[in-house]
């Protein structure tokens, strides 16, 4: 009795008013940060998939209400004979209880019934299977290789062939999620620096492969997923039919920076397509640097401050003390090293079985350029310049 | 000679005087526990250890959500952030949920087969002990250099070869546990096959037997599978071998084939000890014999082989060939059959029985209609190209989590108002009871419902931070995992401590009309030793018909 009403004062009216307003008051201040549906990404408080730009995902969705369809009529027919029987069959309306205990005849049925039901949903999803491996004929293959924690794209084959970048987190939407009060943004956490372009209504076949961890590359609204795995590659497809923004982000964790190492695909028309393979070949025309330039420390500095901010700190912070297990490069002895062979070593292998990964993707003057920033920031005044071709010849 | 008081190197003449006659009573202080032979007490500290790490476990969850209530990190970093999932998950798995079965085997098989103990005593006081440094070790690790192992319960390679040393505490208290779990086994194998009383046949032995018995063999067959796997992982960091490390020639997804080959039947020894517990309460609160028994035991058996061969599903997208999909798929879905055989049979207990709802059946109930929830979010799992979009999202968490909160711990909770009368000799609180169902069920929904929601949605698992249209499903998450925590600390202190104290009122020896077996024929609490000398049995064995002669 005392329970009770302790209980009933704890249920009291006025107390679930207070909770509900203070409920109401926390989802208010969710909303008042008036955050939109994102195109081609997670809507607001959506409940369902993607709506679906390839077939393959338009297929997938099919599935899913199909097979939800289904389970939901089984599971009412199911549990409605079951609340049937709890409301009927009570003790307390004094039902008395039957005696039989098996019946052979209704146990075949309901064992060859469901594996009926299992059959003709594995049918369909069958044929989407066999589509979803079928990677043959591709317009335009593109490699995706993930890095801790960021991607790498590379044409390889088709129109826009040769061309290589780098894709990685908005550095203002990783702060902005470390201050732990983030700007109500779209794209927040979704936003990167170079955006994988491809062209509209072509089939497109991504290549993954990873250089340190698995990783995995997904976008829903493509209804592709697949794992990027170091030392090997794997494959899947898609053929967009819109021109749009998609948005994905890695989905096998990888470590520290899992949720922040987002997939952006832009669809483009075909014109637009040739257009931005054409600009973005020039660029890395320019960009490229004659790997046999001499370069002045000033320069070397400033060029590997930008690679460094880019590449290294996320781990080894921007003070260059690390953190944990990740080493300082503030006063390390291989960084301030004058035999600068050891410490391109490390870039170009890694250490620590990847923790330190592999940085063979830059070029050796961002390389040298790096290593040069390290051996004249912070604490570290050594005055030495790494010269690209110092690289080179460590790289072969 | 017992081994209850006497010690090796420990001569005590006064010990020895009474270590030559078991009978005299339990023995006392801190050698009763330490040196525990008796299965009932065994069991007690296996219940005991689990809830523990049930609420270390929990207070990991509780640091999550409370992390992912809003956008931005504002309680801990990534790196912890993956330490907590990680952790929460190997505890909650290892810790939790495996020991805690274990304890209620150790409990009722005896005193359901009509056993005067577990087979090997020792062994048994063993396989617990061993828990506790495991534990330690494993729950340690957050103390040490680069905090616990951050690379997911699943530990995949390569990302466990990046892991500071607290990986190492972690594998070798896997092993440990391990090592635990197949003694366990072996006692439970050898109990249920050796120890039955004249008349139990194996197809008269009441269905939790059964469970645990295929879940025994479950076991012995996959942990050392884990080992294996975990081993490798151990020489890939520190001696130099290339199992999993690629940049040695190694295999990343060899460790998952390996694990999973583990992982899959691992699901089930977590859920078909629950089935069996369920197959005892629904007949007991319908008053009405189990339907389709036989059809119980084979759904039982059927589930534990299919188990073997159903692993690469959880590897859908790591790229495997069209006929390698196509028959994990199939193989998949076809676990969907038996499951449904043991569904459908409970509902046929239900059906025409004379019901009434104290807290066991209401947990037993949530149980079925809960758990069922779960199996079918697994079939739409299963179904390969619908797994491609949710793999590894939020969509997989609410699925485990309604198959291993709503289906192991409910049908734990149900176990326990069942059998605590047995255990306590008291009756817990019925308006407690039901509060702690009720406020269980709707908290484990309001936290696990909205993950469908933000899956289908593509929110991936184990992120520290999420886009802001996730916002508004993880809140509302966050507030119903909270409830759920403190519904189950309160659960402790206002339900298990109070029978735990003798406080409530005596339970009789057969609390619940309608149930049958061997342990309701022993007093409540059950005395120290029960069925010293084989009791005699009823056709059915559910009965004691003469009372054994000469019994002390």
């Amino acid at each position: 009795m005392k329970t009770m009403k302790a209980l009933w004062r704890l249920l009291n009216p006025t107390a679930i008013g207070q909770l509900g307003v203070t409920l109401g008051a926390l989802l208010a201040t969710q909303l008042a940060m008036a955050v939109n549906n994102l195109p081609g990404g997670p809507a607001v408080n959506q409940l369902d998939l993607h709506p679906p730009v390839t077939e393959i995902a338009a297929d997938q969705r099919w599935l899913h209400y199909f097979m939800l369809w289904v389970c939901t009529i089984i599971f009412l027919g199911v549990f409605g004979v079951m609340f049937y029987s709890i409301f009927k069959h009570r003790k307390s309306k004094g039902a008395k209880a039957a005696n039989f205990h098996e019946s052979t005849t209704v146990e075949i049925i309901w064992t060859i019934v469901p594996f009926v039901i299992v059959i003709l949903m594995a049918l369909p999803a069958t044929k989407v299977v066999v589509a979803m491996k079928d990677t043959s004929a591709a317009d335009l293959t593109i490699k995706t290789t993930g890095m801790q924690w960021k991607w790498g794209y590379e044409y390889l084959k088709g129109e826009g062939e040769g061309i290589g970048f780098v894709s990685t987190i908005d550095a203002a939407q990783r702060e902005a999620s470390d201050s732990g009060k983030p700007a109500p943004v779209d794209d927040y956490l979704l936003k990167v620096d170079n955006p994988m372009v491809v062209p509209v209504g072509k089939k497109v076949r991504i290549i993954t492969t990873a250089t340190d961890v698995i990783h995995s590359f997904a976008i829903n609204s493509f209804g592709i997923k697949q794992d990027a795995i170091p030392g090997f590659v794997r494959d899947t497809w898609f053929t967009a039919t819109k021109i749009g923004d998609y948005h994905g982000q890695c989905q096998e964790l990888c470590g520290k920076e899992h949720a922040y190492m987002p997939i952006h695909v832009k669809v483009v028309s075909a014109a637009a397509y040739t257009e931005w393979v054409d600009g973005k070949k020039k660029a890395m025309a320019a960009l490229a640097d004659d790997p046999n330039k001499v370069w002045a420390l000033p320069d070397m500095i400033a060029r590997g401050e930008k690679v460094y901010a880019a590449n290294c700190a996320a781990c080894h912070q921007a003070n260059g003390k690390g953190g944990g297990p990740i080493k300082a490069l503030d006063g390390d002895p291989i960084v301030l090293d004058a035999d600068h062979a050891k410490q391109i070593k490390v870039l170009l292998n890694g250490q620590n079985n990847g923790a330190m990964p592999s940085w063979r993707q830059l070029s050796d003057t961002e390389l040298a350029a790096v290593a040069t920033y390290t051996k004249n920031n912070w604490s570290n005044k050594t005055g030495q310049v790494v010269q690209p071709t110092e690289v080179t010849a460590a790289r072969n | 000679m017992s081994a209850v008081i006497h010690s090796p190197g420990q001569a005590h003449a006064h010990d020895h005087a009474h270590a030559g006659d078991h009978d005299h009573g339990t023995p006392h202080g801190w050698r009763r526990w330490l040196y525990a032979t008796n299965h009932k007490d065994i069991g007690t500290m296996y219940l005991l250890f689990s809830f523990t790490m049930f609420m270390v476990g929990g207070v990991l969850a509780l640091a999550i959500r409370a992390e992912l209530f809003q956008p931005g990190l504002q309680f801990v970093n990534p790196q912890l952030f993956n330490q907590l999932t990680t952790m929460h998950g190997l505890i909650m798995v290892f810790g939790a949920i495996m020991p805690a079965f274990v304890g209620f085997a150790n409990w009722m098989i005896p005193l359901q087969i009509g056993a005067a103990d577990m087979a090997f005593a020792r062994m048994n006081n063993f396989s617990f002990w061993l828990l506790i440094p495991a534990a330690l070790m494993l729950v340690g690790s957050f103390f040490m250099p680069g905090g616990a192992p951050a690379a997911g319960w699943t530990l995949y390679a390569p990302l466990t070869l990046q892991m500071g040393p607290s990986m190492d505490a972690g594998i070798f208290a896997m092993h440990i546990m391990g090592a635990s779990s197949i003694m366990g086994s072996i006692n439970i194998i050898v109990t249920v096959l050796n120890m039955r009383a004249p008349g139990m046949t194996l197809m008269k032995m009441p269905l939790f037997c059964w469970t645990w018995l295929i879940t025994a063999y479950l076991l012995i067959a996959v942990m050392p599978v884990l080992a294996g796997a975990i081993t490798m992982t151990l020489t890939d960091r520190h001696f130099g071998t290339s199992f999993f490390n690629p940049a040695g020639g190694g295999d990343p997804v060899m460790y998952q084939h390996i694990f999973w080959f583990f992982g899959h039947p691992e699901v089930y020894i977590m859920i078909l000890p629950a089935f069996g517990i369920v197959s005892a309460i629904i007949p007991a609160f319908s008053r009405k014999r189990l339907f389709g028994y036989t059809s119980m035991v084979y759904a039982t058996s059927s589930i534990a082989i299919l188990s073997f061969m159903v692993w690469a599903h959880h590897m859908f997208t790591t790229g495997m060939p069209v006929t390698g999909q196509l028959f994990f798929m199939y193989a998949t879905m076809l676990i969907a059959v038996p499951t449904g055989v043991k569904v459908f049979n409970w509902i046929a207990t239900m059906w025409r029985g004379s019901m009434s709802f104290e807290t066991p059946m209401l947990f037993a109930v949530g149980f079925l209609f809960v758990f069922t929830m779960g199996g079918f979010t697994g079939l739409i799992l299963a179904m390969a190209p619908i797994d491609i979009q949710l793999q590894d999202t939020y969509y997989v968490v609410a699925h485990f989590h309604y198959v291993l909160v709503a289906g192991s711990l409910y049908a734990m909770f149900a176990g326990f108002y069942y059998w605590a009368p047995k255990w306590t000799g008291v009756m817990y609180n019925e308006t407690r009871g039901k509060w702690h169902f009720w406020l269980s069920l709707v908290f484990f929904n309001v936290t696990f419902f909205p993950m469908h929601f933000l899956g289908l949605a593509g929110m991936p698992r184990r992120y520290a931070d999420y886009p802001m249209q996730f916002a508004d499903f993880n809140m509302l998450a966050s507030i119903g995992a909270f409830g759920f925590g403190l519904t189950q600390v309160w659960f402790f202190f206002f339900i298990v401590l109070p029978c735990m104290r003798g406080k409530g009122e005596p339970a009789p020896q057969q609390p619940w009309d309608g149930a049958e077996g061997l342990e309701w024929e022993v007093p409540s609490p059950a005395p120290f030793h029960t069925f010293e000398t084989p009791p005699h049995l009823n056709a059915s064995a559910t009965k004691i018909i003469l009372a054994p002669a000469g019994a002390h």
